[in-house]
């Protein structure tokens, strides 16, 4: 029998939702210890209602776009530098893995001195996780084109940066883009954790205010959105791995 | 061929050379891979480079084709050049008629006109109607046709094939060779084929050539009528002669080849057993070539 796929990917997350609402009901938790899935989802009208969610959801969302955009443009130049010539990788690449081994989050207080309360430090964090994420990958990526592919181009008698701009870079694409994804995922991660330390707005800072007044409600609210939005972020750079890698034949699974 | 060029020093070059090596030598880490190299080939002339794997037969194409420069000796190459390798080395991510245009700039030819280029190149190898696809969805064979199309559509003026048929199976390869001789006829560039399968050496060359172990041992010229049979005695005759060059001996029994006592242990066989033994060998040299 044929399902489709996207009723088959959504039993599993539909099935939890239920489990989680009958356990609610059910009383294997109290409201305070697990809000249940009604109970978040009348949160999260309540909030629209009043006319917070949707600001806060949108400085959020803007902190993550401005620290990625920063993150993804420092670590493309970074990593084409270090990828194409060796006198950059060894200028560039010891700084970057020793900086890469010091966990952000660690940072959050050091980001606080030197950049204040504002949007600065939040923005800073995030793009230091995406030029990261990018610049493993996207390296990673430029190394690992086909020198056989390079020497056709150079014996076809495509200049040094016809050589780049045609086989070096489209080649690293696909890394790229496994780094875009990480840099996603770790954007929000960043923005939560910075937003319940040091914000008075966005998502992060719902959920601390939420802890104080013990709406467990709200805090999951918070945390399922920023699962969608995740999922979201996740679906995005697929439809830019189809729209980018049509010559692609890998495995998809059988 | 007025555009020589020149790599060393200069050696005086006639119109109609495509070729000049003197005294090419080739080392890697201390280890002499070429050893005074001597090897003139004609504008329009199809020379076989026949040799065991590790010979440096590759070493001696890469240095012609401009891919290797810490050479020795003297070197004379046109200017336009063109190679097809053993694997296809199609861009991914370019369409078929983009690796076909490869490098190619628009020098005072609008896109349009290169396009048309590209396309008949194609047609010239039949495949016009693959112009959008992307290369993983060819096949073997089609990709080969497709770096043909790719070496062809630059006029070169020496062509150089590094075993372009190894990666083929063997109804692939002998359409390939008919391809490769209707080009070949139309467009008379220079051919170096580097091969280790002198059956393919022979069916195909104007003039074998031998490298064992980085020198060059044997050089005359293929005297046998087009089409060429490969059951014809002087085929033959030339066939023997080359393995011998390159140190294989026919009549030496293989290790694959049936035991005797195999043989013999089949009545039915009894009789003919020496003419199937011939026959097994046969089918095993075939197959075998000179690894």
């Amino acid at each position: 029998m044929r399902i489709p796929r996207l009723v088959r990917r959504t039993v599993g997350p539909i099935a939890v939702l239920i489990l989680w609402q009958v356990a609610c009901s059910a009383g294997v938790f109290t409201s305070y210890e697990v809000a249940s899935p009604l109970a978040v989802f009348d949160a999260g009208r309540q909030l629209a209602e009043q006319g917070v969610l949707v600001p806060n959801l949108l400085i959020s969302l803007r902190r993550v776009a401005e620290g990625l955009g920063l993150g993804v443009g420092i670590g493309v130049v970074l990593s084409v530098l270090s990828g194409l010539f060796r006198i950059g990788e060894d200028l560039l690449d010891p700084v970057v893995q020793a900086a890469r081994a010091v966990p952000i989050l660690g940072l959050v207080p050091l980001a606080i001195i030197w950049f204040g309360v504002g949007e600065m430090p939040k923005i800073f964090l995030i793009a230091l996780g995406s030029t990261f994420a990018i610049y493993i990958n996207t390296f990673a990526g430029i190394r690992s084109v086909d020198s056989k592919l390079v020497e056709a181009g150079e014996t076809f008698g495509l200049s040094r940066w016809g050589l780049v701009r045609r086989i070096v870079l489209p080649g690293a694409l696909p890394n790229f883009l496994v780094g875009l994804r990480l840099a996603l995922v770790g954007s929000w991660l960043i923005v939560i954790v910075a937003e319940e330390i040091n914000a008075q707005s966005g998502l992060g800072y719902l959920i601390m205010q939420a802890q104080t007044t013990d709406r467990t409600d709200i805090m999951m609210l918070g945390l399922a959105i920023y699962a969608i939005l995740g999922l979201l972020a996740d679906a995005l750079v697929r439809l830019l791995e189809r729209r980018l890698l049509t010559w692609r034949r890998g495995f998809v699974g059988a | 061929m007025t555009n020589i060029r020149n790599w060393l020093d200069p050696v005086e070059a006639t119109d109609d050379v495509a070729v000049v090596a003197r005294n090419v030598g080739r080392t890697f880490n201390g280890r002499e891979v070429l050893r005074d190299v001597n090897l003139t080939i004609k504008a329009d002339e199809f020379v076989a480079l026949l040799g065991r794997s590790g010979t440096g037969k590759s070493t001696l194409l890469r240095i012609l084709g401009g891919l290797d420069a810490d050479y020795e000796g003297e070197v004379l190459v046109p200017e336009r050049r063109a190679v097809v390798f053993q694997e296809a080395r199609l861009v991914p991510w370019l369409k078929v008629v983009n690796n076909v245009l490869l490098g190619l700039g628009s020098r005072g030819e609008s896109r349009g006109a290169l396009r048309e280029r590209g396309l008949h190149a194609l047609d010239e190898v039949g495949l016009s109607e693959h112009e959008s696809d992307w290369p993983l969805t060819l096949s073997g064979g089609e990709a080969q046709r497709v770096a043909l199309a790719r070496a062809l559509v630059r006029e070169p003026q020496l062509m150089l094939l590094d075993e372009p048929f190894g990666a083929l199976d063997a109804l692939t390869r002998i359409k390939m060779y008919a391809l490769l001789q209707r080009l070949c006829a139309r467009h008379r560039p220079a051919v170096l084929l580097v091969t280790h399968d002198v059956d393919e050496a022979i069916l195909l060359a104007d003039r074998i050539v031998v490298l064992v172990d980085g020198a060059l041992t044997f050089d005359a010229y293929v005297d046998l009528e087009n089409p060429r049979d490969r059951g014809d005695a002087s085929f033959l005759a030339l066939r023997s002669r080359l393995l011998g060059e390159l140190g294989v001996d026919e009549r030496a029994p293989t290790p694959l080849a049936p035991s005797p006592h195999v043989v013999r242990s089949a009545p039915a066989f009894r009789e003919g057993s020496e003419s199937v033994r011939e026959s097994y060998r046969d089918e095993f040299e075939t197959k075998e070539k000179v690894q």
